[in-house]
């Protein structure tokens, strides 16, 4: 029978990424829940490292496929490694990430393996001994709870910044093992050839512990300076509606909602967004969502824990300032 | 260059969605359909592909009669020929079942890239796309913004934003591509193209047409089974700040933040 609980971590240019140690924390209380180990799968180049601190997060053993053919993701070569490792171990569950990454090696390894998949779910549970999963569905109007079939490993990917990371146990280690697969240059065709960094180095926004997001209430591109300087001081990365991104204000990248970024940080800042139902879609599961609007109207309100109304031009420097104090 | 775009039928984002007595599906009653708004991105980008190196267009759906009306919507913005793959036995199939009858549809044809979208707005899977390059055995680029087909018409550069930077990767033909925001401005149907439309080709065709076997289709096949669809957790009613001045308010706010939600 099908054992153990495995999870993809997740590297960039050798560093593990947070998403890496929620799944792995993620998949220590779910192994726990079942009596079962928790396996780390990590690829990567000259990255075995890293392997051994995931035993701080839970970790029973670390499998390193280390190969410069892995050190930046490509969905063939990741794929083939880990199917291989799959087939040749048996596990009952596979976590990953909902990250870009995660969600498109999800994706291909569900069909490749034949087996089912759940994708972005914001909570897992064992009932009875079975492995369900909770994902939003029509962008979080709706919640759907999933179980999976007899085929393993069942597979699913986790919402970044929504389980939570356990306090590290120093003294804990995992065991680390070597890879044993096959990579075959003719099977990979795709390649990664430019690698162009975002400037200003900001966190993105599904991964950002804070964000403040101005709409069409910014009036023009040159006024997100308010937010920026909001943002620069709590920390936070700077989101937008799509009314602002389609106006050209901001870039794609930075568009919050259903055809946009699906975000879930801490602290969301909504400033000049009225609410629509596709913006509120995409930030429904913030822990905390301030509104600052004049009008006291805006649907926004009804979702903010905390709702300013007033001018943001007024509201948001002042704010800037007032946080100061407790910084 | 010959192009393949699947098409999801979705609910309009503006809707509601309501559950449905067996808390296992939601109501459909009221619900306006369109084309999935991702896929709006691959059209567009397949006709552009189209406009500059020939060949045609094909549209392919699955699932029920009232997905024409999408396909009819793609062959007014421009595509040649339209693909419904329509039969009972579909009904409640999951994501990997879709991505098996769209495989079949497609195989016969002549493709160098195919579009879907990145994901459905309806069950936010975003599954289709890889599983259909899998069952092709075709590579798949995810999310991309930017396409730049080789002078020789053998590779693509495609752009993908990945969380804090960009990646450019190059892949042969055939690929699949699945189409984030930002790829295009898609175009509208014009009154001629809608006229047009109603003469352009459009088959329809059932799971046994595809040689494919019903049993492993429908609801009874899926590999992940709802238990239940929930509203989701209630919010809001919450405060609103009080304060004479923007400053008094701006002050009473990060003192909530900074006390009572502890976020700052
Ligand atoms: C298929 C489809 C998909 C969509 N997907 C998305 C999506 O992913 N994300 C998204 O955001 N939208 C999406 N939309 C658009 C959505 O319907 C709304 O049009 C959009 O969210 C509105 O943006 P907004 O709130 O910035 O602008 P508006 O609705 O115009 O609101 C502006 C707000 O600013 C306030 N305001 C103005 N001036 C000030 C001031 N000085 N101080 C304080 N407040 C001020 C106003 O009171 C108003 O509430 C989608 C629409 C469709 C049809
Ligand atoms: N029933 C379907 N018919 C045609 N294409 C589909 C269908 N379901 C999904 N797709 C394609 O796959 C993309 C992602 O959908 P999904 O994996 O369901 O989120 C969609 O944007 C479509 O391009």
């Amino acid at each position: 029978m099908a054992q153990g609980v495995w999870t993809i971590a997740e590297q960039r240019d050798g560093e593990l990424r947070k998403v890496t140690y929620e799944i792995v924390s993620e998949a220590r209380r779910l192994a726990d829940a079942l009596g079962q180990e928790v396996t780390v799968v990590l690829l990567g180049s000259n990255i075995k490292d890293k392997a051994a601190q995931l035993g701080q997060y839970g970790a029973d053993k670390v499998i390193v496929a280390d190969d410069s053919r892995l050190e930046t993701y490509t969905t063939d070569a990741y794929v083939s490694v880990i199917s291989q490792l799959v087939k040749a171990n048996d596990p009952a569950i596979l976590l990953m990430g909902a990250s870009v990454q995660g969600k498109d090696l999800a994706g291909r390894l569900s069909a490749c393996l034949g087996v089912g998949m759940a994708q972005d779910c914001t909570a897992f549970k064992i009932e009875d001994g079975n492995f369900v999963a909770i994902r939003p569905i029509y962008a979080g109007k709706a919640y759907a709870k999933l179980m999976f079939e007899n085929s393993t490993p069942r597979i699913a990917t986790a919402r970044p910044n929504v389980m939570s990371i356990s306090e590290p146990m120093a003294s804990k280690s995992a065991e680390v093992i070597d890879a044993t697969f096959t990579l075959d240059d003719s099977a990979l065709k795709t390649k990664v050839v430019e690698v162009i960094k975002d400037e200003g180095g900001k966190v993105d926004l599904t991964e950002a512990d804070k964000i403040v997001s101005g709409g069409r209430g910014m009036k023009g591109p040159e006024n997100y300076k308010i937010l920026e300087d909001l943002a620069d001081m709590i920390g936070a990365s700077v989101g937008a509606s799509r009314s602002a991104v389609d106006a050209g204000w901001r870039p794609h990248t930075d568009q919050v909602g259903q055809t946009g970024k699906v975000v879930s940080p801490t602290l969301y800042v909504a400033c000049g967004i009225s609410g629509a139902i596709q913006h509120l879609a995409g930030m429904s599961t913030s822990k905390v969502i301030v509104a600052i609007n004049k009008d006291e109207d805006a649907p926004i309100f009804q979702k903010a824990d905390y709702g300013v109304v007033g001018d943001l031009f007024d509201v948001v420097p002042a704010l800037t300032e007032e946080v100061k104090k407790y910084l | 260059m010959n192009i393949i775009v699947c098409l999801k039928q979705v609910p309009d984002t503006e809707s509601q969605i309501k559950i449905g007595s067996d808390k296992k599906s939601i109501v459909t009653d009221d619900i306006k359909w369109v084309m999935n708004p991702y896929d709006e991105f691959g059209v567009e980008e397949a006709l552009r592909m189209k406009e500059k190196f020939g060949g045609t267009v094909t549209v392919v759906g699955v699932g029920p009669k009232r997905v024409t009306e999408t396909i009819r919507t793609a062959l007014a913005m421009g595509a040649d020929k339209g693909v419904l793959v329509n039969d009972d036995a579909l009904n409640g199939s999951d994501s990997i079942a879709i991505a098996k009858a769209l495989a079949a549809a497609i195989r016969p044809l002549e493709y160098d890239v195919i579009f879907t979208g990145q994901r459905g707005v309806d069950d936010d899977m975003g599954v289709v796309g890889a599983a259909l390059a899998e069952f092709l055995g075709i590579p798949q680029l995810s999310l991309i913004i930017k396409i730049e087909v080789a002078e020789d018409g053998k590779s693509v550069k495609a752009t993908r934003p990945v969380e804090g930077q960009a990646l450019i990767i190059e892949a042969p033909l055939p690929v699949l591509i699945t189409a984030q925001k930002g790829l295009n401005e898609p175009r509208y149907a014009s009154l001629p193209g809608i006229m047009k439309a109603k003469k352009k080709p459009l088959e329809e065709k059932t799971l046994a047409d595809l040689g494919l076997n019903a049993g492993e289709f429908g609801s009874a096949a899926r590999k992940v089974k709802v238990l239940e669809i929930t509203p989701p957790p209630e919010r809001g009613g919450g405060k609103i700040v009080t304060g004479e001045t923007p400053q008094e308010k701006a002050a009473e706010l990060a003192k909530l933040l900074h006390e009572e939600a502890k976020v700052i």
